[in-house]
Order: structure tokens, then C-alpha cells, then sequence
């Protein structure tokens, strides 16, 4: 055994509340100096989530103390993975009257006023994060302590919401307020040296050392930082009115009001009441209540659960070690690049040796925008082997092959390959296209063999599709999933159908995208009419990011398989593939690229009528097939997948959704209105009267 | 001497980059790591199967100390891996694979990772030792006044920065530059300035025939950070010329010198590491020996004359198996500098220095060139000093392994006044 497995995992250090008793939520003992430990230790998850018990929990163990002050008391969460994740959102989400939300709001507010209000010293210890509800509650502390890197922040806007128990109070009140502000408006949190420079950390130790800060503490012997002149000028009410105006411009561009009101709402009350406490609070309630009854805030809730549903799901064993990744495309590279930042041993093969190089600073890209640090970027890199001579084979659990989409390129690779595969190791293909049954054919081993099919760009797409063919045996189907989740990515099982179900849903609507562009469309108006629908970007666009010569492909082979009437595929599109202009990865495809961004021009007019509809409802239509044919579970998945997938505006709530708000008559009969007009390419499938 | 025998199984080596005067894109440990990874990937073995990591490194930075351990750990050779760097300057990289080879014959390890490493165009600006004690000084100082007064003998001079790596190549006790003990070895043995460049030419004329015929398939193709692509040594000049290196100035002692920089050996960044296996690893892992390693020996000599390390070392090793030159059919001299690789071999064809240096009653012999270097030495593939040692090694069992060779030596000369030699055999 080795000498750090010995050692074990370091522990956390709870004081006596270690052993004590629950009562709820909650543990409570006090140790030798006669500091209190209050011990958070909600449900069997890895993380608390702060809910009515957690407040009334803390009411009860405040009352016992205020019989008898403690030196100090110490807030802090048994749970490996972190302080708190936030509220306990089934919770809220079953709240429907305003009455009712606004009384939990209140109750929960006087127990954190009544933390706030204890003449002791009160110190809360953040290890892994503390969001939300759970930074709110840590900011009616006297001091917060950071344990290693942990990160705090008051993510809400992310679900409709902004903070309702206190947090746009304290936060502002407690650190720059322009700071403060810019984190509830982008939900971005604050990793520990941030928020020690920030004020938000009062110290920022490791594991070892937190006995120590919390007697510190307890003596009165941390220093806080003290809001200087600066902050007391951006406090003020021209402060505020100059900080407002960009904080507007600037969130309308990533989050328009119409769509978004959440941040908005925040501006608006930090604008009107930033100086005066009590209003401010008030006016939090007021609109947290208001948000939380929208159609945004409640899909967004929604959305959250789907992702934690997803994850949830891939509940099988994770076995794989070591990936092989064939073919240093973008595709195949960034899948190894990110297989290597979370942590696995990758060998990277490609026919062409120095085809291999461009990934190597790609994936240091990647890491730089994972945050991580020195050493653990090389550490990644050092994990990313170019394996010119595919040395890695033999060594691999799993095997992914992401190479050309081509039937005979694959079925060679395969035959390469399955004679050198280690016993148990999976392969996988990546393929966006072709039928993985036919792929399956002569392989030994069909029932190790499924589709792991990523999305472009790899770090950011969160949705992996997990297919499975006829032949393709459950195990291999729940490895797949379980490897896709160790690399924090959701998987969605789909059936092996043309397109699956993202690029089956997602084909229509850039091919009529093609159309409408063939009719004289302008391209900027088709795309803004898209953002303004709130896709995150517009299909010309999107067409060029994904290659124009990748969209022709899946668009050709659905056309040849999908065995319903589809649009033609334009004779020039077609020509401007076979000339190079593949989009941003040539520099030159629909736009001109420069610098990873495409030039718009802005003079564009308005898009022709109905585009929206034109683009839109052939994509709900082939969500509605993908029903049908059970290519995916139940709408649920069909939502997740799409706003994992392709970015669907997600405070619709994904396309089923959407479709269920707009009224599934209302969509059928437009879809029977284009068809009349357009052509039996949006006929409605059968599907549709099963929605009913 | 025992006869235990221990193997070479496998090897790689980074392609030899030059120096561009600036920080090339590999660290030692970079490199180090570029050419184990793939090396350990093709092994049947896991990195965790080794017994011992030692790599040699003369020019350690300070981000990496003790490289060999660092290195381990990149190479995921597992948290108990011992590692160690050894250092006796150019002969790091043979020195490592002789400890490996020893510890194995000692039955004190069955698989061995040994090599070198060296980024030559890494290596530190030093301050001028008045500017450290200048900067120490105000460290020190107490008070305004007397951080004012310290600060005020600030000197421009203080600023100009003294590259570590021509000090590295200075001997501290001759204060001999490498290349003025390569000037030294010219004069006392005749070396014309025509015949070091005669050598040189047909160094790189032999690296391109063995780049062109693919036979240095010891070399793993490095990736760097910014996505560049090296699989190939690149100090190489095929088109160079007899005119072309006649053209070159002296580079240690102008302007009546020899030693140019046509007619030494490229300063360059570059790695090498050697699988050693025992007889016991070879058939419980079903490895495949490509050379046996029989001999090793070291010498030293007066630094000043520090080229003729070799004709000492080999010499030595050869007469206690009662051997000469004629049972050798493969050698690899370190071409440190053309001049000096040509003055130890006129040394072993000198009678008297064979009598009363070597204690040889008969000239030890001529060592024909082509069975010398024959892919091309140190001037046209470079020489990162602790690495050189390690890859003659892992060049010369490859290239006996393809011919048929029964036996080799690889020897370099080593500043500071030593030498060092190995012998392999068929495996």
C-alpha cells in the first residue's frame, strides 16, 4: 500500500460536531475554548442544499445559544464536495402562490438577520463552494474562511432568479459594489484569492490549518479588509446611476431583457435602493417573488433538473483509464484534448504525424479556459501522447474513433484496430452521420461497439449522444454513458437512427436556413432573427462554425436515409463546399472569419415573413419524429438534449417545451400553412396527433 | 569484473534542436518527457514496472531540480519510483546508462530508465557576482537612508549579463574554453584547419545520408506548446561545402585559429533515454535485447588536454579483455570538436604516445572512418552535453543491431579533463 493511500483522505476538520448527535440538518457540539461547531450535513448528495429545514434547523440551534453565548461559533458543511450548492430548488419549484414564496422569504430572512445579529464572533468555513443560498448564508457571518481553492458565488441569475435571501444586501454592502453586482449579473463565481483581494474571504488557508482560523477568529485576530473611499463613491447614487448604464448595455448583449429579466430587475433595484438597506430588501423579495412565478425562471429551473437528470442517469460502472482517440481533426483532437484535461491517459493517433502538432496548443487553450493552473496544464499536456505509431491500442479501454466520415476510411480503421484491442476495451465512433449498425458489420465484436458522439466545440458542448445499435450489448451502452459523465459532460442515450436526434432536429433548420438564403434572404437578418428567438446564434452562423462541408455531409446522408420529404439541398451550396469555403475553419464560408469571430455587417433589413416559422418549426417537427420513433426517451431528454446539444434557447425551455407553451395546435397548423405554401417539406409528421 | 549480462532493449531519443539564441520550446525535463512518453508506451511493460530513473543533466534550471525525479513522475513511472541525475558534464548521459547497467549487474534492479537530458539553449544570464552582493546588500539595508546610500552604488555595469553557458563551457581550472583545449590538441597533433573541415563536411554528409535513408529511427518526434512539429535534427547542413566552412572565422581564438564553428559541435536542446534490462526482466516480459552492455571505463587527464579522454578510457578498457582495435567493428567518438576527435585518433596511431601514455608496446591503430561515426557525429547533429553519452550509446547498438556487429565502443571526451567509454556486444 502506498504511503498517501495509508494516510487516507484528509479529513474534515468539524471540532467535536464531528460525533454529536443530528437534530435535522444540522450537528452541534462545542469544543475545549468553547467555540461552537454547527455542522451542515443535509441528505445523502455530496453537497447541501439549503432548504426550509436548513433555516428552522439553524433558528433552533441560534435560540440554544443565545441561553448561552459561545466564544464564537463556527458554520461549516460535513460534506466532502462543499459548503452548500444553493436552494433546494424542488423545493421552490413547488412553491406556485406568491403569498406562500414570500413567507418562506421572510422566515428565512429573520433567521439569517438573527445569525447577523449574535454579539459573538460567527465564522463560516467555506471548503469546495458555497452558491447561492449558501453564500448568503455565510455573508450573515462575521467572517468567511476559504478553505484551499474553494469558490463562492451567487449563481441565480442562471435559473431566472437573482438572490432572494439577502445576498443583494450583503454582498454589495461587503465588497466593491460594482463587483458585487457584476457577480450576481453573471453568476460567475469567486475562486479563493479572488475573493480574499475581493473582501469576501477573510482568510484563505488549507484543510490543516482551520482549527487555527477559527480560534483566530474566535480572538478577534482576522483582519478584514475595510471598504475604502472607492467603494463607498460607487456606492453613492451617481456612482450607481454611471455603474448602471454599462452594467445595462453590457447584459442586454448576453442576456436581452425580453428573454432575461432577472438581471435587469437587479439593476433596477440596485439603481433605486443601493444605499438604504431595509428598501433594498424589500424591493428583493418583491421581485425575487415576481421572478420566480415567470415562464423564464420556471424553465430554467426546469433545465437545471434535466442536466442533474442526465447526469443522474449514467449511473454505471466507470472503468476506463486509458483513451485512444483516432484522428487529430478538430473533433478528434478536442475529444482528446479534454479526455486528458479530466484526467485521463490519451494516446492521439492521426495518419499524418505533424497533423497531430495543432493540438497540442489547442489543448493548452482549453485549459486556460478550464482555469487550471501551471501545473496542472502540464500535467494535462503531459496525459495528451501524440501516438503517430498508435503504440496506445493495446493499452486502451476505450477507443474513439473520430475520423473522416467515410463508411470504408472507418470499417479499415476498425479492422486495424480490433485485433490489437485489449480484452473488455470498448470502441466508440464518433460519427455525426453514418448508421452504426452498418459500421458494426464486420467487427468481432459488435456488442462492444457503440457511438459516443460529441458536439463541436467539445468544451463547451456539454451534450455527449450515447448511441446504441441493434447488436450493441447494455453493458457497453452503460460504460459509454458512465465514461461520458466522468468527463463532465451529459450523456443522452438515442437510438441508432439517422442523425440521432440533435443533427436529425437540428438539419432541417439550416437547410431551410439554405432556401431562404437561395430566395435573397440576408444573411445577418436570418441569424438576428434567430438570436432574437434566442437561439445563441443564428443558423448562417452556426452553419459556419460547424463546416459547411460537415452540414452537407449529415444533410446528404439524412436526406438519403430519413424517408420523409426534405428540403433539396442547393445546387450552389453545394459548389461553395467543393470550392473550399467551409466556414471558419477555411476563414471563408458564408462570412469572412477573422479571429475566431465572423464579420456581420449591420445594414441588414428585416428577414422575410414567417422566416422564423420557416426555420424553426421543421426543427419541433423533427423533434416530434424523434418522439415517435423513440429515438429519444420522452420529451424531457429531447429539451435536455437540444440545449445541451446546440445552445436551444434555454429559458424557453428547449423545443418540446416550447412547443407545449406556443400550443401544439397552433404549431401543427403553421407547419399545414408553410406546407401549402412552401411544399410537402413541412407536412407534419404523424407524431404530431400523439401530442394531444 | 562479472559477466553478468545486462541489455539495451529499446530506446528514443528527442530529434537535436539547435540553438536559436533565444529559449528553445523544451525545458530538460520537456524533453526528457517528449521521447519517454512514446518509449514507455511501446514497452510491454508498465512505467510502473522500472526499478530506477537516472538521467544525466549538467545545466539543471531552476524549476526542475533533481530532473530525473521529475521527470519520473511526468512520465506516470508512479509516486515510488526512485530517481536520481547524475552529472559528470559531457559524459552525464553515459554515465547514467553505466550506474543502470551496474545496478542491474549488482542484482539490485531488473529494468532501468537511463538517459540525458539538455537544453543548452536554456541555460541562465547570470548577474555579475558585484551585482548579487549590490542587490543582497539592499535587501539588507535598514531604514531609508540606508537603503538610499545602498541603492546609490547601483552600477550600469551591474546590468550586463554574462550568459551561463559560455561559462559552463569554460574550465575553471585551466580557464581554457572547450574550444582552446580543441586549439591546443590541433597544434600538438598537426591538425590542419583543412582536415577538421574535411571532418566536418563529411559529418553532415553522413547525418543527411541517414536522415534521407531513414536510419535514425531512434528519434521521436517532439511537440511543442505552440504546435510546432520537430522530427528531424535540425543543425544539419547537407549543402554545406569545403568552401563554405573555409569561409568561416575562428571561433576561440581569433584570428589565427582553427577551431571554427563549422568545425564544432552545435550547441542544441535534445534528449535520449535507454531501456536496460536483465536477463531475468528480458524473459519474464518477453523483451527483445538489441545489444548487451559487457564493459564501461572512465579516466581523467589534465583539463587543458581535455579531447584526448577517450584514447585513455578505451584503451583501458579494451586491454583488460585483451582486446585491440581490430575486435572493434563499430565505434562512436563524440565529435565534441572535428580537431579533437582527429587528434585522438592520430594519438592512437602515435607510437610513443601509445609507449608512454597508454602503456601499449605496438600503436594502438588507425580506427577507419568508415567504421567510425557513420551516420554523422556532434557537428552536424549537435551536442546537448549530458545527453551526447547516452545517445552514441542507444545510435551504436542500433546501428550494430542492423549490421550484424559483434561488438562496439562508444567514447567522449568530457570537459574538466576525463574521458569515458562503453562496450557493447550482440545481444
Amino acid at each position: 500500500m502506498r504511503v498517501l493511500e495509508h494516510l487516507g483522505e484528509t479529513r474534515l476538520e468539524l471540532g467535536p460536531a464531528h460525533d454529536a448527535p443530528a437534530e435535522g440538518p444540522w450537528r452541534l457540539a462545542r469544543d475545549e475554548d468553547g467555540i461552537a461547531w454547527l455542522v451542515l450535513d443535509r441528505g445523502d448528495g455530496s453537497t447541501n442544499a439549503i432548504g426550509r429545514d436548513v433555516l428552522e434547523g439553524l433558528d433552533r440551534a441560534l435560540e440554544d445559544l443565545e441561553a448561552d453565548p459561545p466564544t464564537a461559533l463556527a458554520i461549516r458543511s460535513a460534506k466532502p464536495a462543499g459548503f452548500a450548492a444553493g436552494a433546494d430548488i424542488r423545493e421552490l419549484k413547488t412553491m406556485t402562490g406568491e403569498e406562500e414564496i414570500a413567507q418562506l422569504l421572510a422566515g428565512g430572512l429573520r433567521v439569517l438577520d438573527r445569525l447577523e445579529a449574535q454579539d459573538y464572533p460567527t465564522v463560516a468555513v467555506i471548503h469546495g463552494h458555497a452558491l447561492g443560498a449558501g453564500l448568503e448564508l455565510a455573508l450573515a457571518c462575521d467572517h468567511r474562511i476559504f478553505v484551499g481553492n474553494a469558490h463562492a458565488g451567487l449563481p441565480e441569475v442562471k435559473l431566472g432568479l437573482h438572490p432572494g435571501l439577502g445576498g443583494t444586501v450583503r454582498l454589495p454592502a461587503l465588497i466593491d459594489p460594482v463587483e458585487a453586482m457584476t457577480m450576481m449579473l453573471t453568476g460567475k463565481p469567486a475562486y479563493a484569492s479572488k475573493a480574499r483581494r475581493l473582501g469576501l474571504a477573510d482568510a484563505v488557508t488549507e484543510e490543516r490549518h482551520v482549527r487555527a482560523a477559527v480560534q483566530a477568529a474566535a480572538k478577534g485576530q482576522l483582519e478584514k479588509n475595510g471598504r475604502g473611499w472607492t467603494e463607498r463613491a460607487k456606492a453613492s447614487y451617481p456612482g450607481r446611476t454611471l455603474a448602471a448604464q454599462q452594467m445595462r448595455s453590457k447584459t442586454e448583449q448576453k442576456a436581452p431583457k425580453e428573454h432575461y429579466p432577472a438581471p435587469h430587475a437587479l439593476i433596477d433595484l440596485w439603481l433605486k435602493a443601493g444605499d438604504d438597506p431595509k428598501e433594498m430588501q424589500k424591493g428583493e423579495t418583491a421581485s425575487f417573488v415576481r421572478l420566480l412565478g415567470s415562464d423564464t425562471a420556471r424553465n430554467l429551473m426546469r433545465v437545471f433538473e434535466l442536466r442533474e437528470g442526465l447526469k443522474k442517469a449514467a449511473k454505471g460502472a466507470q472503468d476506463v483509464r486509458h483513451v485512444h482517440v483516432v484522428g487529430a481533426g478538430e473533433m478528434g483532437g478536442d475529444i482528446a484534448a479534454w479526455c486528458a484535461l479530466k484526467g485521463f491517459r490519451v494516446t492521439l493517433f492521426d495518419i499524418a504525424p505533424e497533423g497531430i502538432a495543432p493540438v497540442v496548443p489547442r489543448a493548452a487553450e482549453v485549459c486556460k479556459r478550464a482555469h487550471l493552473g501551471g501545473a496542472e496544464t502540464r500535467d494535462a499536456l503531459d496525459r495528451l501522447i501524440p501516438d503517430p505509431d498508435a503504440h496506445g491500442v493495446p493499452h486502451a479501454d476505450l477507443v474513439i474513433e473520430a475520423a473522416p466520415e467515410t463508411e470504408e476510411i472507418k470499417r479499415d480503421i476498425y479492422a486495424t484496430l480490433e485485433p490489437r484491442m485489449k480484452e473488455g476495451a470498448l470502441l466508440a465512433s464518433n460519427t455525426s452521420s453514418l448508421s452504426l449498425a452498418t459500421l458494426a458489420d464486420g467487427l468481432d465484436r459488435p456488442d462492444r461497439f457503440g457511438g459516443l458522439h460529441f458536439f463541436n466545440p467539445v468544451d463547451r458542448m456539454e451534450l455527449v449522444e450515447v448511441v446504441q445499435h441493434d447488436r450493441s450489448s447494455d453493458a457497453t451502452g452503460e460504460r459509454l454513458a458512465a465514461f461520458a459523465a466522468a468527463l463532465d459532460r451529459l450523456p443522452a442515450p438515442v437510438a441508432d437512427s439517422p442523425g440521432f436526434l440533435v443533427n436529425r432536429a437540428l438539419t432541417p433548420y439550416l437547410m431551410e436556413t439554405l432556401l431562404l438564403l437561395g430566395e435573397g434572404a440576408e444573411k445577418e437578418a436570418l441569424d438576428r432573427e434567430a438570436e432574437g428567438f434566442g437561439m445563441p446564434v443564428g443558423p448562417v452562423e452556426l452553419a459556419d462554425r460547424v463546416g459547411l462541408d460537415i452540414c452537407l455531409s449529415v444533410a446528404d446522408s439524412l436526406k438519403h436515409d430519413v424517408d420523409r420529404p426534405m428540403a433539396e439541398i442547393p445546387g450552389w451550396f453545394r459548389e461553395k463546399v467543393e470550392k473550399g469555403d467551409l466556414g471558419q475553419k477555411s476563414g471563408t464560408g458564408f462570412y469572412e472569419w477573422s479571429d475566431g469571430a465572423p464579420q456581420k455587417g449591420n445594414r441588414a433589413g428585416d428577414a422575410p415573413q414567417e422566416a422564423l416559422d420557416r426555420m424553426i418549426l421543421p426543427m419541433l417537427d423533427a423533434c416530434v419524429e424523434c418522439l415517435r420513433r423513440c429515438v429519444a426517451r420522452d420529451e424531457d431528454e429531447i429539451d435536455a438534449a437540444m440545449i445541451f446539444g446546440t445552445g436551444f434557447a434555454p429559458f424557453r425551455g428547449g423545443p418540446m417545451a416550447y412547443l407545449r407553451h406556443r400550443g401544439v395546435k397552433d404549431a401543427r397548423a403553421s407547419l399545414e400553412r408553410l406546407a401549402e405554401a412552401h411544399g410537402p417539406r413541412f407536412t407534419p409528421d404523424d407524431g404530431w396527433s400523439g401530442l394531444d | 569484473m562479472t559477466d553478468v549480462p545486462v541489455y539495451i532493449v529499446d530506446g528514443a531519443r528527442t530529434p537535436f534542436l539547435r540553438a536559436r539564441g533565444e529559449p528553445g520550446p523544451f525545458t530538460p525535463v520537456d524533453l526528457a518527457v517528449q521521447c519517454g512518453r512514446p518509449l514507455l508506451l511501446r514497452q510491454p511493460v508498465a512505467p510502473e514496472d522500472f526499478d530506477l530513473v537516472t538521467l544525466g543533466c549538467v545545466n539543471v534550471i531552476a524549476d526542475e531540480m533533481n530532473p530525473a525525479r521529475v521527470a519520473a513522475l511526468r512520465l506516470g513511472m508512479g509516486p515510488g519510483i526512485v530517481a536520481f541525475t547524475e552529472q559528470i558534464n559531457c559524459g552525464s548521459g553515459m554515465l547514467t546508462v553505466d550506474t543502470g547497467a551496474r545496478r542491474i549487474r549488482e542484482g539490485r534492479a531488473d529494468l532501468v530508465l537511463a538517459g540525458g537530458t539538455e537544453a543548452l539553449s536554456h541555460s541562465p544570464l547570470v548577474f555579475r557576482q558585484e551585482a548579487v552582493e549590490w542587490f543582497a546588500g539592499l535587501q539588507k539595508a535598514d531604514g531609508m537612508g540606508d537603503r538610499l546610500r545602498k541603492a546609490a552604488e547601483l552600477r550600469p555595469e551591474f546590468f550586463k549579463p554574462v550568459i551561463g553557458l559560455e561559462r559552463g563551457l569554460t574550465d575553471p581550472i585551466s580557464e581554457l574554453n572547450m574550444g582552446q583545449t580543441a586549439e591546443v590538441l590541433a597544434y600538438r597533433f598537426g591538425i590542419s584547419r583543412e582536415a577538421a573541415d574535411a571532418y566536418a563536411l563529411e559529418s553532415h554528409q553522413r547525418l543527411a545520408a541517414a536522415q534521407e535513408e531513414g536510419r535514425l529511427n531512434e528519434i521521436a518526434p517532439a511537440y511543442d506548446r505552440d504546435g510546432g512539429f520537430h522530427d528531424h535534427d535540425d543543425g544539419v547542413r547537407p549543402d554545406t561545402s569545403l568552401e563554405k566552412l573555409a569561409g568561416l572565422k575562428p571561433a576561440f581564438e581569433k584570428p589565427f585559429g582553427k577551431v571554427t564553428p563549422g568545425n564544432s559541435s552545435q550547441i542544441t536542446d535534445g534528449a535520449c533515454w535507454l531501456v536496460l534490462a536483465s536477463e531475468a526482466a528480458v524473459e519474464r516480459h518477453g523483451l527483445t535485447p538489441i545489444a548487451a552492455i559487457r564493459d564501461a571505463e572512465w579516466s581523467a587527464l589534465d583539463p587543458s588536454v581535455m579531447g584526448l579522454g577517450p584514447t585513455l578510457c578505451v584503451t583501458e578498457m579494451l586491454k583488460r579483455r585483451g582486446m585491440g582495435e581490430a575486435e572493434v567493428d563499430l565505434w562512436e567518438i563524440n565529435e565534441a570538436f572535428a580537431a579533437q576527435v582527429l587528434a585522438c585518433l592520430a594519438a592512437w596511431e602515435d607510437a610513443e604516445y601509445c609507449r608512454d601514455v597508454l602503456g601499449l608496446d605496438e600503436p594502438f591503430g588507425t580506427v577507419p572512418r568508415e567504421r567510425l561515426n557513420v551516420d554523422g557525429g556532434a557537428v552536424a547533429i549537435g551536442h546537448p552535453v549530458g545527453t551526447s553519452g547516452a545517445r552514441i550509446v542507444l545510435h551504436l547498438a542500433q546501428e550494430m543491431a542492423r549490421r550484424g556487429s559483434n561488438r562496439g565502443v562508444a567514447t567522449e571526451c568530457i570537459g574538466g579533463g576525463q574521458g569515458g567509454a562503453m562496450l557493447l556486444e550482440a545481444a
